[in-house]
């Protein structure tokens, strides 16, 4: 959480004078090409680097297909060469890993042991319901964890701060799916005097008709997956956003702001917050990957019918095609939301374009 | 004659150093609350660990022949209830910390271990190993840790061996991050220089004088990443991607939500496991973050 605050220039950035017109300008310069160029290339290895990977862990290790395929059966060496041929696995590995990564790219994920039919098909229906669930959560999350993390470097060694620091490390170490499981029991389920409140699991009742009725039965379902993916990811905005705003505290901008007479509130948010904000949205996009994780888990728990239910289907059977699809859609994810990050850096922050 | 003498007395000296600073970090650790909470509750559920054979039979574990009927609520006989199969929730948690301390700390091990190979030999030798090394470490930095241990871990035969080769192959890359870092600092000073004027090869000045002055660094990290691989390893038993007739904490959850606790109500069996996962792993980040504000001065101001 500390690292990504040392690899920022030492110089704090002067204090920005408050505009004329009093609204804030962002300076949207056109982003140097050869910058965009270099972050894309990197992406592009990355992407490489996540098919020779899923090549390796689902091609190599499990061993020979041929021999488990032909497993009991008695085939003669020819019969065994002649399969080897039709899979291609005659073939260098090389040009294994060449046909493997063109069928990737045309979207060809090959076809679910379990389902018995395209793992591409079967990813893009169980896509959005992912996306709407950990989209709120991470909004929810990050517009919790901002704040609080603020008021907590601001107030830094109050009570108040101290609450909230020990509150996001005893999140950060509460397994995910335990917290799930906990809200199952006391809000769906109902324990003692509490009512079971919200459904157990899915995204929907059947049956439900009318259109509020419909929205709110689905408001009812989000609730608890929502609220567990939201404790899992919260943690880590506030203990950056903690961690990123004392760095800038002691700075003297800071000084020369609040001598020219300017409200704490202001100093604070034109001119601590825009500085501290930048490791902040890094981890923002960096931890997709653990929403990811922690997504699969919510999921599971809540029998929400997204890619993290169908990671944990595949994970049991297990079926080895859909878990490859999955572990390149999500790998992919991550590397999408960092070459993000790494083109929204510049636009906040024109130190980093030189 | 005098080239024993001096020999020994250097290594009279350095070792006082190193006492002398050992002593400062105890003092400087010991003023930290948090840090010395972290540690209490570790060094009770290291006893409890180690100690639970003397006080738990085999006979209480065995799925089969379980003491009592099973999902009961806390009793006289029993204080926590008893689990899906009839067992004491008592013994199974109790029990539970064996496994998920021993893969927790097998993982780190592991990880730790390449972590420091790969950060040493990256700063060391510079130049494309460097690049290659760094490349491939921020590769596994991005990846979503869980999907690529479960993956791992299902691929390969089921088992604890696994999930501790699958915990350790994705954790490394912070520490290899830190540990280039580190050693790029070492490096850079003047008695590397002189070490090597005097002749020292590659594995003297990493092993001699490098990896000592990591050394303090890779334990903070170490506390860090055992809490991450303690709670991995729950995570993956709860998959079903371990071993289900060992008892651990991360198994104990699986089960009871495999024979319907959750839907019952039954919140003895899930209090006490993941209260423990909760407990060990925030006592193993108070103390890798009291350490590392000890280490590191300028975290010092924050804590």
């Amino acid at each position: 959480m500390t690292t990504t605050s040392t690899d920022r220039p030492p110089v704090p950035r002067p204090a920005r004078l408050p505009s004329r017109g009093g609204g804030r300008r962002l300076r949207l310069g056109p982003l140097p090409l050869r910058y965009v160029a270099a972050k894309v290339g990197g992406a592009a290895v990355s992407l490489i680097a996540v098919m020779l990977t899923a090549f390796f862990l689902f091609k190599i290790l499990p061993g020979d297909p041929v021999r488990a395929i032909t497993h009991g059966i008695p085939t003669s060496p020819e019969q065994l060469a002649h399969l080897r041929h039709q899979f291609g696995l005659d073939k260098p590995l090389a040009a294994q890993f060449g046909d493997y990564a063109v069928r990737i790219l045309h979207g060809d994920l090959g076809i679910s042991y379990q389902y018995k039919t395209s793992v591409a098909g079967l990813i893009g229906e169980h896509l959005w319901p992912t996306i709407y669930l950990v989209g709120t959560a991470t909004v929810l999350s990050a517009a919790l964890g901002l704040r609080v993390g603020i008021r907590s470097a601001w107030r830094h060694g109050s009570t108040g701060d101290r609450v909230n620091t020990g509150v996001a490390l005893a999140l950060w170490s509460v397994p995910t799916f335990w917290l799930g499981l906990l809200f199952i029991i006391v809000f769906a389920t109902g324990i003692g005097p509490i009512p079971g409140l919200f459904p157990t699991g899915g995204m929907s009742t059947p049956g439900t008709e009318g259109f509020v009725a419909v929205l709110v039965d689905h408001l009812r379902h989000l609730v608890l997956p929502c609220l567990t993916l939201v404790a899992v990811i919260y943690a880590q905005y506030v203990l950056t956003m903690r961690a990123s705003l004392l760095d800038e505290m002691g700075s003297d901008y800071l000084t020369t702001a609040r001598a020219k007479g300017l409200r704490d509130d202001d100093v604070r948010r034109r001119h601590a917050v825009p500085n501290a904000l930048l490791p902040t949205v890094t981890v923002l996009f960096i931890n997709i990957g653990r929403v990811v994780s922690g997504s699969i888990l919510v999921e599971t728990i809540f029998s929400w019918p997204g890619l993290g239910s169908l990671f944990y289907e595949a994970l049991t059977v297990p079926d080895l095609p859909l878990l490859e699809g999955l572990f390149i859609v999500f790998s992919g994810a991550v590397i999408l939301m960092n070459l993000l990050a790494d083109l929204l850096y510049p636009v906040l922050d024109p130190r980093v374009r030189t | 004659m005098t080239a024993v003498t001096t020999a020994a007395s250097t290594r009279r000296i350095a070792w006082t150093r190193r006492r002398r600073s050992l002593a400062r970090f105890c003092r400087e650790y010991a003023k930290s609350r948090a840090g010395m909470f972290g540690l209490c509750v570790l060094v009770l559920a290291g006893g409890a660990a180690v100690a639970a054979p003397l006080f738990i039979s085999a006979h209480e574990l065995s799925a089969v022949y379980a003491p009592g009927s099973p999902l009961r609520p806390p009793s006289a006989r029993f204080p926590l209830g008893t689990d899906g199969y009839g067992r004491s929730m008592v013994a199974v948690t109790v029990w539970g910390a064996r496994i998920s301390l021993t893969v927790g700390f097998l993982a780190t091990f592991m990880s730790i271990g390449i972590g420091t190979l790969v950060g040493i030999t990256a700063a060391h030798f510079r130049g494309w190993a460097d690049t290659v090394l760094m490349r491939v470490t921020d590769w596994f930095l991005v990846l979503p840790t869980l999907v690529l241990a479960a993956a791992l871990a299902s691929v390969l035969p089921r088992g604890v061996t696994t999930v501790v080769v699958a915990i350790g192959v994705t954790c490394w890359a912070t520490t290899a991050r830190l540990v280039r870092s580190q050693t790029l600092t070492v490096e850079s000073r003047p008695y590397i220089e002189r070490a090597t004027a005097l002749g020292a090869g590659h594995w003297h000045v990493m092993t001699r004088h490098v990896l000592p002055n990591v050394m303090p660094l890779v334990l903070a990290q170490t506390t860090l990443i055992v809490s991450e691989a303690i709670l991995l390893e729950a995570t993956l038993a709860f998959l079903g991607l371990s071993d289900p007739t060992k008892v651990s904490w991360g198994t104990t959850l699986q089960l009871a939500r495999q024979v319907g606790a959750v839907s019952a109500g039954d919140w003895w069996v899930l209090l006490p496991p993941g209260l423990a996962i909760a407990a060990v792993a925030l006592a193993f980040s108070l103390c890798g973050r009291t350490m590392e504000s000890v280490l590191n001065p300028r975290l010092r101001e924050r804590a």
